[in-house]
């Protein structure tokens, strides 16, 4: 077996069996926890695929297997398959890999729900599994929409989980509503480049833009719908507030798709086709300066959070923002190796964050406290993910980081490279803010009365926990003795400029939140405006629920008002006519035998005289 | 005598006829309407017969009239079923067409 194509099939099908099988067989689905194992086993089933397919291209293997879909004269309009190369590969066991262990953890994360309840959890994780899978080895852009949007809708499913939860149901529509809005620009983006080049393909577009035979004009157009769609997905200013109310959903879902794999579905897009961007120069300035800046808006609204878990998805949008930022400036790989990395590191925060949670009871920082003796092990999981999110030395994210520091100052855009300097101190600030709070410090009062409760997590929950750990710092003791060679020439003062920017954040942490040196009121007092500002997030929520309640809903009752009573009101009147018309005609038929005979007598006449008129 | 002056009787019969089928209210009185009218038609047949030297009017005049007999037995039967069923025979109270 040498073609990588087989086993990305085998990784593609294998949820998707899991999933027909789950929704289609109803009493497995209710039992709830076989259900369950079965989803686990193929999931692993999945990764073992991907692993495989992963080795078959490590060498530059490369392979595509098209069936035709959509029939047309002159070759299928559009075709669906698998394209199994390097980059494909790498995120497929991303996915599967993570999408694994957050369905292990659930196991035990779960474990209070209703067995229907788990299997319907199930059923969603499956279908996210083959959607994201199918997104990831799509080799077109029609398959990849299509994964897009499942993807979507699993993520819409998934945040409304407990649906009975009013904010959950809030949460879900809004993620889905401003999602959709993006998606309708790479919609528009997609059909685009097929009336201006006649092709969905990733590879024969690739083959035109090498030839350079895609003409250039509206192509900016094209790109910049394209990457709408992209920033939707991926989080980006503005359409980043979804994220963090995603984080009503059950934690192990905010790992896997709201920090491991859909949300990165943007920076994956762009990076496999980061050759059409390349044509168009100035959409991907708008990239580089928009990826910089939120990757700088989201710290700072980062650091006023006391939800665990806002904490966490605001750090998302920010690491995406340096992964948009990386590809804007022109090196997209870069861009890539930090989403593989934080793929890893953020599952194992958010499922670290699920342990704390799961064990505590609460979201919030302030009420936990002192965690780290009652529950060691998550705090040491916990901590190792915090020291690569923060880019230390030898964890995963330190060498990515570094990288798309580098890629941005040598594509030339000093702006964001100061921005995204900022937003690293930030990052290791508001992260360790966390770590302090949580784990060490004095225990809160809240859980401090009873202990029995707060303890490590059960082993189902604890196994992903140790396997990401060791992955985040295997990865990142990799990198530090090889690494993948750098496409552009980097600083010699980078390097220690950020390890220096990092240990300034998490010492600024230590001393406000640990030794409590520099007051954590006065620092507030120091920065209110900004505080209070980030407090309401920026007006950017209220932005959008003014373009909806004030634009979009008056326009509704608007239209609403002209059907109701324009459109319908014409008809109404119309038909209330013929009613009319009829009741009166009706009188005619009196039921009278010799009424009919006057009538017959009279048309008799009329057609006598009719017949005989004179002309 | 000319062809008009028969003509004009069965005309002036005819119209008597119709005008007793639509006003009269009792049943029977409608039914001697129509045999008037229809006698007024027999009248016609035979007063062409006889002016155009064709034998066929007064083949069909044979004709209609044991026909005619036959009708107005048939009639009187359906008026007394009516009868029967109703209590009566006046037309303005049959009205079980009406819409």
């Amino acid at each position: 077996m040498t073609d990588p194509a087989l086993p990305a099939l085998l990784a593609l099908l294998l949820p998707a069996c899991a999933f027909v099988i789950l929704a289609v067989v109803a009493p497995l689905r209710r039992r709830g926890r076989p259900a369950a194992y079965l989803s686990v086993l193929f999931a692993a089933g999945a990764l073992v695929a991907a692993i495989g397919a992963f080795r078959l291209t490590m060498g530059g293997g490369f392979s595509e297997w098209l069936w035709a879909w959509i029939p047309a004269e002159a070759g299928p309009l559009a075709t669906v398959g698998v394209l199994a190369d390097g980059d494909s590969a790498l995120m497929l066991v991303l996915v599967a890999l993570v999408s694994f262990l957050v369905q292990v953890y659930s196991l035990g994360y779960l474990s209070d729900e209703s067995m229907p309840s788990l299997g319907r959890y199930y059923v969603y994780q499956s279908l996210f599994a083959f959607s994201m899978t199918g997104l990831v080895l799509a080799p077109n852009f029609v398959q990849l929409f299509i994964g897009w949007e499942l993807v979507g809708l699993c993520s819409y499913l998934l945040i409304g989980y407990w649906y009975t939860r009013p904010e959950a149901a809030r949460a879900a529509v809004k993620a889905f509503w401003i999602t959709k809005a993006a998606d309708v620009g790479m919609l528009v983006g997609i059909v685009l480049l097929w009336r201006h080049t006649g092709t969905f393909d990733f590879l024969e577009l690739l083959q035109m833009a090498d030839g350079g035979i895609i003409p250039l004009a509206g192509l900016g157009v094209i790109t910049f719908c394209i990457y709408l769609g992209a920033s939707g997905k991926s989080a980006q200013f503005p359409f980043h507030v979804w994220l963090p109310d995603a984080m009503e959903g059950p934690t192990p879902v905010s790992a896997l798709i709201h920090a491991a794999t859909m949300v990165t579905a943007g920076v994956y897009l762009l990076t496999r086709t980061v050759w059409l961007f390349r044509l168009t120069p100035d959409v991907m300035e708008i990239i580089a300066w928009n990826g910089a800046f939120t990757a700088l808006l989201a710290a700072v609204l980062a650091c006023v959070q006391t939800d665990i878990k806002r904490v966490l998805a605001y750090s998302t949008v920010s690491q995406l923002g340096y992964m948009m930022a990386a590809i804007g400036a022109g090196f997209a790989s870069d861009g890539f190796l930090h989403l593989l990395t934080h793929g890893i590191f953020k599952a194992l925060l958010f499922l670290g964050a699920g342990a704390v949670i799961h064990a505590v009871g609460t979201n919030d920082i302030f009420r936990m406290g002192g965690l780290a003796r009652k529950m060691p092990q998550t705090a040491i999981v916990f901590l190792v993910g915090t020291l690569s999110l923060a880019g230390v030395p030898f964890f995963a994210g330190f060498f990515s980081k570094e990288e798309i520091l580098g890629a941005v100052l040598a594509g030339g855009f000093p702006g964001p490279f100061a921005m995204l300097l900022l937003a690293a101190f930030l990052t290791a600030f508001y992260m360790f803010r966390v770590v302090f709070v949580t784990f060490f410090g004095a225990p809160a009062a809240a859980h401090g009365a009873d202990d029995r409760h707060v303890h490590d997590a059960p082993p189902f929950m604890a196994l992903p926990l140790w396997i990401l750990a060791l992955l985040s710092v295997g990865i990142g003791t990799l990198f530090a003795f090889w690494h993948p060679k750098a496409e552009f020439e980097a600083l010699g003062w980078l390097t220690p400029t950020a390890i220096v920017v990092a240990f300034a954040g998490i010492a600024l942490a230590y001393l406000v939140y640990q030794r409590r040196a520099i007051s954590a009121d006065a620092l507030a007092s120091a920065f209110a405006p900004i505080r209070a500002a980030a407090l309401r997030r920026f007006w950017i929520d209220d932005v959008f629920l003014f373009i909806y309640r004030g634009l979009m809903l008056s326009l509704a009752k608007l239209v609403g008002w002209l059907d109701r009573y324009v459109v319908d009101g014409i008809l109404n009147v119309l038909s209330a006519w013929t009613l009319t018309a009829g009741d009166r005609l009706r009188r005619l038929q009196s039921g009278r035998a010799q009424d009919y005979v006057y009538g017959i007598a009279l048309g008799v006449l009329l057609l006598l005289v009719w017949v005989r008129w004179p002309r | 005598m000319p062809l008009n002056a028969y003509l004009t009787l069965a005309a002036v019969l005819f119209t008597i006829g119709f005008f007793g089928v639509v006003t009269r209210r009792n049943t029977i009185g409608i039914l001697l309407g129509i045999e008037l009218m229809l006698n007024a038609v027999n009248i016609n047949l035979v007063a062409f017969a006889r002016f155009n030297a064709d034998i066929v009017g007064m083949i069909f005049t044979a004709f209609t009239i044991p026909i005619t007999v036959a009708e107005v037995a048939l009639g009187l039967a359906i008026v007394i079923l009516i009868f029967r069923m109703k209590r009566t025979a006046i037309a303005d109270h049959l009205d079980i067409l009406k819409g």
